[in-house]
């Protein structure tokens, strides 16, 4: 994947243990927002969002209804830009250094860099095959012998190659719920971005095939800079490093997953974490 | 057996009940009504016209009626025995007569025929016609109205300006087809020059049946789910390869729906023809042209106009009756035979492009 236009990325931090409370600015930020402002129309949706989300971790975004961790997330990989009237009213999102919302970039090259993994499972009414081509295909890559490498190399990444390499072939949407959002998260890696967005990825899937796409998201961010919307307290502090608490647009408290759920310093943080509103 | 005792959820009798079965009555009536309307319709011109379309003998069909042009009917009598031949039989039947006659050294018998124009040869002219205007506008048709409903639907800003657009589009629907048929006549028969041509014709009823078809597919459109899109954009693709590859396949079979409605219209619709593309007569078929240009630049005979020719124009009796019906028989078949295609085309893509 190239990445001219951008600079190369810094070395991520020799120390891994960070004392608790601290910024994480001892990692490498990748993803650096400040002040951000968003509103839908006239009503406004975000207030000064001040974040910055590190390298190969899993961050998460967890607060109740109408808290605005979607449209945060969804600010990322500027999916907002799909509805009409919706914008950035201050501040600004830097992806590498780069504001992403100046007028020079090119939206189609931001999402290749940072995908998205949906809250209803949407893989395409082709074959498994085409779904994870899809994206490769869209940028011209029309090589038999590459495409099956990627589909076998994705398919694995998600976990879904032995259950499915069979009937490549037949159409996505005969897999269950559990396996049709592992496709979307295989046909997500196969274009190779840096970042995955995953929106509740596991809201409408059974336990079984939550804890299935949880190991997963483990098993990812090796490789990839994870941020995950999720409405499940318990799956933040299962899956997530760092985790970020939103209330009414705002953004309350943000630090390691651990003190967050054992330690939080902001009273709404603790309350919300052990239950007594949401 | 006495009847069971009352219980709290009996039935009750009540003026509300009365009325419940009496308007349950009533939308059966209407349409039954709506049924026999139809069957009376389908069942006269069926009827009627199968004695012209099909015939006693093998092959069961009357092949002269389907493959040969229009022709005058000559009815007389010769040797007490009556006669009814076509223009073309006539004249080789009088020149036999004169030719046995001058063998014989007799004078040529005088023959009192009885003329009945159209009655005699077929319609064949008049199919070729309609198929090519029908074939040529509902492309034409289709393409601007898919093309505007993926502008209206995926690209353009929903707004005051998109809301005019499709109220604009609406009043389109309500125009009469001979306001059509005017419009035609003035904007692509004089002012752009092409005379009364396949393209004239092409044009007039390709607006004509524009609203159905955008309507239409933007409904097709809208019934995709966001999903797709979503997911397509999000894996970097740009909104036209978003369209064309997770949009528009899985809208096409309800397009290609509203294509069959279309096809009937245009196939039927006499005013717009009228004074675009359609003659009373011509000898020439529409392939027999000199350049490929001239093609596109003729005018040609159609069914609905041909109809509308014998009913109208000439004086009624038994022999234009038959070629009404038979003409109208044609015409319900040929559009039968459209739509089959439509609908298997689509019923192919439907299983291709299930979701």
């Amino acid at each position: 994947m190239d990445s001219s236009p951008l600079p190369p990325p810094s070395a991520p931090a020799a120390s891994v243990s960070v004392p608790a409370g601290a910024a994480a600015s001892a990692e490498a930020a990748l993803i650096d927002v400040k002040g951000l402002s968003f509103s839908y129309g006239d009503s406004s949706a975000l207030h000064g969002i001040n974040l910055k989300i590190p390298e190969r971790r899993v961050t998460a975004f967890i607060g109740p209804s109408g808290c605005g961790k979607s449209t945060l997330l969804r600010c990322l990989n500027r999916m907002n830009d799909l509805i009409d009237g919706a914008r950035v009213t201050a501040g600004d999102i830097r992806i590498r250094g780069v504001d992403i919302y100046q007028p020079d970039v090119d939206v189609i090259e931001l999402r290749k860099r940072v995908g998205m993994v949906f809250q209803k499972s949407n893989p395409f009414p082709k074959s498994i095959y085409e779904n994870i081509t899809y994206g490769l295909r869209l940028q011209g890559v029309g090589n038999k012998g590459q495409l099956d490498e990627v589909v076998e190399r994705s398919l694995r990444g998600a976990a879904l190659w032995d259950e499915v390499k069979d009937r490549l072939h037949t159409s996505g949407l005969g897999l269950s719920g559990g396996q049709q959002q592992r496709l979307c998260i295989a046909r997500a890696i196969a274009v190779e971005p840096e970042i995955i967005l995953m929106d509740e990825p596991c809201s409408a899937l059974d336990p079984i095939a939550t804890a299935k796409v949880e190991e997963l998201i483990h098993e990812l961010k090796s490789k990839f800079t994870i941020v995950i919307v999720t409405h499940n307290m318990q799956q933040a502090a299962r899956c997530s490093d760092r985790t970020a608490f939103f209330y009414l647009g705002k953004l309350i408290e943000y630090a390691e997953t651990q003190t967050i759920f054992m330690n939080p310093s902001n009273p709404q943080t603790e309350a919300y974490v052990s239950g007594r509103f949401g | 057996m006495s009847k069971p005792p009352r219980h709290l959820f009996a039935h009750r009798p009540s003026a509300r009940r009365r009325a419940e079965g009496g308007v349950a009555w009533l939308f059966r009536v209407a349409t039954y009504v709506v049924l026999l309307a139809g069957l009376a319709v389908f069942g006269d011109i069926m009827v009627k016209g199968a004695r012209t379309v099909f015939t006693s003998s093998f092959p069961f069909v009357n092949t002269t009626f389907l493959t040969a042009a229009p022709q005058s009917l000559y009815v007389f009598e010769h040797d007490g025995v009556e006669h009814e031949m076509s223009d073309a039989e006539f004249r080789v039947y009088r020149t036999n007569l004169e030719a046995q006659a001058a063998a014989a050294g007799e004078p040529a018998p005088e023959l009192e025929a009885e003329t009945y124009v159209y009655s005699a040869g077929g319609i064949f002219p008049n199919i070729v016609g309609t198929i090519l205007l029908v074939v040529g506008s509902m492309t034409i048709a289709l393409v601007l109205g898919v093309a505007s409903a993926i502008y209206l639907n995926e690209y353009a800003k929903q707004g005051p300006v998109v809301h005019f657009i499709r109220l604009a589009i609406l009043n389109l629907a309500g125009v009469p087809s001979i306001v059509f048929g005017l419009f035609g006549f003035g904007l692509f028969v004089i002012f752009l020059d092409f005379n009364v041509s396949l393209m004239a014709g092409w044009f007039t009823l390709a607006f004509m049946v524009l609203p159905v078809v955008i309507t239409a597919s933007e409904e097709s459109l809208k019934a995709v789910p966001k999903g797709f899109r979503e997911g397509s954009l999000a894996l970097g693709a740009t909104k036209w390869q978003t369209v064309r590859k997770a949009v528009l396949p899985y809208a096409m079979p309800g397009i290609l729906t509203s294509s069959i409605l279309g096809i009937a219209r245009v196939a039927g619709e006499t005013a717009p023809i009228m004074f675009t593309a359609a003659y009373v007569i011509r000898d020439k078929l529409p392939w027999e042209v000199e350049r490929a240009m001239d093609f596109f630049f003729q005018g040609v005979m159609a069914l609905p106009y041909h109809i509308y020719v014998v009913s109208s124009k000439i004086p009624q009796n038994e022999y234009s009756e038959r070629v009404q019906y038979g003409t109208a028989f044609v015409f319900l078949g040929i559009v039968a035979l459209i739509a089959a295609s439509s609908i298997i085309l689509r019923n192919r893509l439907r299983s291709r492009y299930r979701w």
